[in-house]
Order: structure tokens, then sequence, then C-alpha cells
């Protein structure tokens, strides 16, 4: 048995997605493979080399390949798969793995298993379905299974010293029907969302931009990254990269603070593996309190500075001790 | 040109589902169903590249049981002007739905396909990439924004790590995200006009394509419960909990 990993990556580092996508690789059994397709990529390879469990990196490196379109990429796995025999291919679930993999899902006239979220065995695997609000367990029945894993649900697996062998291979021509004009990165120095120990997300409650901003000094006491419902979103307060549910981002953190959020369905549905969720809301009646462990019925823009305040006094007294 | 939309019948977003006791799925019985909203959103943007003159005709297409002629309808009435039923029983997964819709695809050579992102019922997201693969088009998944230029597609796209714009050649196939478009409310005229609009039914079988599935559902759990909470009085209580109970600042 032997898996390969598809890596995400912007040419020079390796998204820490892989890491995680890695860690359910190797639950699935056997040696794990990646494959780095890109341009001027050599040293994103290296990196995925020194992922602790792989075994060998391919290296697909050509300007088609440079920003990750699905359809070369997806072409360039295939014609691996053509050529090596793989039990399992898979990505993070990311917008990335998610773009790729049903495209080389279809190529392989394979069904793809989405947002694992557990590896039972090397064919039956745990998804959410209905925005989580039930588990599916299902048995893959394709030769080659394919598979997207939320990385919330799998540690990374960790570098070490050691590097896989780095194997050249022959880059896919170009589809040509498909090109990147621009990409805008959202730039903060804030934790990344995905991955943080903290966040802080804020709701339509925060009422407007200037609002939402109320979240910042919150944020920088407690180290968060800072997150948004998709009404905080769609009304404008906030990036539409920070929106947390079922069509944003899961995220897993230890604490969790919802802020003028209600508490929908699909919002619930990115935050289930949240250790400790905290509530701030004035409506008593809102579904958020049902799931937090703390909640503080009162209006928002009383309760974040006193919580900021508190926090620093607490931080203070932990000095001082 | 014309443009296909798929449209998928699915749970009411309102409705919050429970797994079946004896763990095979999820109960469906008496339960509101609606079209995906997804799906409403890329008839939405299908209809207004219609009434913008970038393209002629726009065919909803739904797979599935006879009920699903209830979300073709629902995409007529918000200006969608014809439909066609690919009618089966066969439970659909997202392999065997791209399979018909290719079939469709190249009978009504659309270009341009859009559909929604992903289903809220399965949450696969995986039908509109399959089938631009199958056809060997390009894609352009998680649109925020769409515009059409002669032969071209220029789509601003929602990724993880902010906005990425991509210009495809057409025919080419979109995946709409929430952001796209706000769907219009659709009319009691309007609604009483779709019932006049053609709505013609295919049956699966005629369109020669495998529909076997490629995964088998051993099991439905609920997701594990959290344990209720409690309520703090104010910001000091909630600072000294989070410290000296949960422990995590
Ligand atoms: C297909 C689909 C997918 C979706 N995907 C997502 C998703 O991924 N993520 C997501 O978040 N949503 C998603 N939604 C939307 C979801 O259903 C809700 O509409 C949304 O989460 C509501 O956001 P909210 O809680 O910020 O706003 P609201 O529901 O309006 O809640 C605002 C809250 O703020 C409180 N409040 C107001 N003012 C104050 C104040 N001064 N002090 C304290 N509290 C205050 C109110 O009491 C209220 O509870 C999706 C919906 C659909 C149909």
């Amino acid at each position: 048995m032997t898996v390969l990993v598809i890596a995400e990556h912007d040419n020079v580092s390796l998204h820490v997605a892989t890491r995680h996508a890695v860690g359910a690789a190797r639950l699935c059994g056997g040696d794990v493979h990646l494959l780095v397709a890109g341009h001027d990529c050599a040293t994103a390879a290296r990196t995925a080399g020194r992922i602790a469990g792989v075994a060998k990196v391919w290296l697909a490196s050509a300007p088609q390949l440079a920003h990750g379109l699905a359809e070369n990429v997806a072409a360039q796995a295939l014609e691996l798969l053509a050529q090596e025999a793989y039990t399992h291919v898979l990505a993070a679930a990311s917008t990335f793995g998610k773009s790729v993999m049903p495209r080389i899902a279809a190529g392989l006239d394979a069904g793809q298993i989405s947002d694992v979220t557990r590896v039972v065995a090397p064919d039956i695997f745990e998804r959410p379905i209905h925005a989580g609000n039930a588990i599916a367990t299902v048995q893959a029945l394709d030769a080659i299974k394919v598979l997207t894993v939320r990385p919330t649900s799998f540690n990374a697996a960790p570098l070490d010293d050691t590097e896989a062998i780095v194997q050249d291979m022959t880059p896919v021509d170009d589809a040509g029907t498909a090109r990147v004009v621009a990409v805008e990165r959202t730039v903060s120095a804030r934790a990344e969302l995905t991955s943080a120990r903290v966040v802080v997300a804020g709701g339509r409650g925060l009422g407007s931009g200037a609002g939402f901003t109320v979240l910042e000094p919150l944020a920088d006491a407690l180290g968060a990254a800072i997150g948004a419902s998709r009404a905080a979103v769609d009304a404008g307060f906030a990036s539409n990269t920070l929106q947390i549910g079922q069509t944003g981002k899961v995220v897993a953190p230890a604490l969790y603070v919802a802020v003028g959020i209600s508490g929908a369905i699909q919002h619930l549905a990115g935050i289930g593996d949240a250790k400790v969720i905290v509530a701030i809301n004035k409506d008593a009646e809102a579904p958020i309190f049902g799931v937090a462990d703390y909640g503080i019925v009162a209006d928002l823009f009383d309760v974040v500075p006193a919580l900021v305040t508190a926090l620093q006094e607490d931080e203070q007294k932990q000095l001082a001790a | 040109m014309k443009i296909l939309v798929p449209v998928k019948r699915v749970v009411d977003a309102n409705v919050k589902v429970r797994v079946k006791p004896d763990k095979s799925g999820v109960d469906l019985a008496n339960i509101k169903m609606a079209i995906n909203p997804f799906d409403e959103i890329a008839v939405e943007e299908a209809v207004r590249l219609k009434e913008a003159g970038h393209a002629a005709e726009v065919v909803a297409v739904s797979c599935g049981v006879d009920a699903c002629q209830d979300v073709l309808r629902t995409a007529l009435a918000a200006g969608a002007d014809r439909g066609i039923l690919v009618r089966t029983d066969a439970q659909l997964q997202p392999l065997a739905v791209a399979r018909l819709l290719a079939a469709i695809v190249r009978r009504e050579i659309p270009q341009l396909v859009i559909l929604g992102k992903q289903a809220i019922d399965d949450d696969c997201n995986q039908t509109g990439q399959m089938l631009a693969a199958m056809l060997g088009w390009p894609q352009a998944t998680f649109a925020s924004k769409v515009r059409v230029e002669g032969d071209r597609v220029t789509v601003a796209r929602d990724i993880d790590g902010g906005i990425e714009t991509v210009q495809l050649a057409l025919p080419a196939v979109v995946t709409a995200d929430l952001r796209l478009n706000e769907p219009r409310f659709v009319s009691l005229p309007n609604l009483m006009k779709s019932k006049k609009k053609r709505l013609d039914v295919v049956p699966a079988e005629t369109l020669g394509a495998d529909l076997s599935p490629r995964w088998t559902t051993l099991a439905v759990n609920p997701p594990p419960q959290r344990q209720p909470g409690v309520l703090v009085k104010d910001a000091a209580e909630l600072v000294h909990r989070l410290r000296h109970e949960a422990n995590v600042i």
C-alpha cells in the first residue's frame, strides 16, 4: 500500500495543511509519497521531504504549474497515478484540495470521499454531512481511494532532519484554457485561523466595520486569530477569508469566543471541535448558548472592553505571582 | 450563448435534521425540501447574465426523482427559460450526477455551466469539478464575481488566503459561492408564469451513464453532543474561570 498526497505550497514554503494531510495518510497504512507540482519549487519539495513518514517526493516544475491551477495539477497527478501504483490519493480539504481532487477522482473514474474526519480502516472513513448534524461512516469501493481530509481532525506530521529523496518528473503540458490573472492575499499579523489556539469571532451583532474593530484589543490580549460569521462577512464588516462555518473555514482552537453571533447551524458546523466555547450575546435565547461552555448575556460593547481590562489585570497578577 | 444550471433538491437549510434510530441515515419523512441554496445563487447569476445580454437561454437541469420538478419550477420562476429533469430513482452520488450532466451538456451544448459549490445535504463539493474534468473544460470554483467578455469568462474566486482571479476560455464550468449574489425574491406572477414553461423529462437510462455507487454508507450517527455550560455574571468571573477551571488562558 502506498499513499499519494498532493502538496499545497506557494513554491517556496509548504502549507501546514499538507502536514495534516500526511498525518491522515499515515493512518491509511503503507508508505507516503508527496507530489509537489509548482514552478521553481525545489525549496518546497525539500521541506516536503522532511515531513516525518514521507518516503519520497515527486517534483514537477513548470510555469503552468506555478499557481496550482486545478486543470494542470490534476493532470500531473493523473500522469503519476498512471505510472505508479497507489492505493490512496489525498489532499487537505482546503480550497486548493477541494478544487483539484474531484478532477483527479473523475480522471480515475472513482468516487471521492470529501472532508474525512476519521480514518477507521484503509477503506472506511467518517465524514460530517448536513452541516455536521450527522456523521456518516462510509466504505469506499474503488480500487484507488480518493479523499480530501479535514486538517483540524488530524495531527500535523512533524518535520524532522531526514530528507526523503526528491525525484523529478516531466511536467504535463499546459491545458491552456485557464490562467490566473491576479491573486489578492489577505495579509494579517495575526495567527492563521485554522491553526490558531484561540479564536475571537464576530457576527452581525458588531453592527458595522467600525464596530468590528472592538475585537482587535480582545484578540491582542488573547493572542487570538479573528474570525467572523457569514452575516458579518456579507455585511462587509470582515474579509471573506475570515468566515467560519459550513461553507467557510473549520476551526479547532482551545478557546473560541463568539461575540454577537447567534449560533446558526451553519456557523456551528465550523466550531464543533473547539475545546471551550465562550458566547457573548445580549439575547439569552440565542442558540449559541446551547453549545457554549461559558456565556455572558449582555451588550457586547460593554463586555468586550471589560474583558480586555480583566485579561490585562489577570496577566499582571500572573506576572506578579 | 446558452447557460446550463444544474439544481439539486435538498433538505431546507433551516431544518435541523435528525439521525434515524436505526442509524441508516437522516430522517427525511415530512421534512421541508428546497432548492440547494448555492444552486439558487447559480440560477440567479445565469439569469443576470441573460438580462445583461450575455446569454440567450438559461436551462435548468435536475437529476433524481419526480419531486425534483419542484426545484426546477423554483429555477423557472427565478427566470430560467426551460427545465430538464433527468429522472431516476437511483441513489445518486456526485460522480453519477456529473456523468448525467455531461450527457446533457453533450446534447444541449451550453457555453457555460454554473452550479452551486456544494450541496448542503451531503456537503461533498465535487460535482462541478468532476463535470469539468469529464468534459475537459476549465473550471472556476467558489466564484464571488463572474464577468463574461467574448469567448472568455473572468471569475474572482474566494480562496483560503484571499481572492484569486482566473480567466477561462469558454466553454467552462463555474461553481457559485454564497457571496456571488443575492437571489431575487420570486413574485407570485412569476411563479404562475413558470408553470407554463417547458419542462422535459429524460429517463436517466436513455443517457447510457454508469450510475453505480462508489461508496456504501455503513452508519450515520449523531455528532458528539456538547455538555451544557454555565452563564457567568461578568468579565472578571469569565477570566477567572478560563484561567482556573478551563485552563485555556
Ligand atoms: C447554505 C448556507 C450556508 C451558510 N454558511 C454559513 C457559514 O459557513 N458560516 C456562518 O456563520 N453562517 C453561514 N450561513 C448563515 C447562517 O445561517 C446565519 O445566517 C449566520 O451565521 C448568522 O450570522 P450572525 O450570527 O452573525 O447573525 P445573526 O443571526 O443576526 O446574529 C446576531 C447576534 O448578535 C446579537 N447581538 C446583536 N447586537 C448585540 C450587542 N450589542 N451585544 C451582544 N449581542 C448582540 C443578537 O442577539 C444575535 O444573536 C449559511 C447559510 C446558508 C443558507
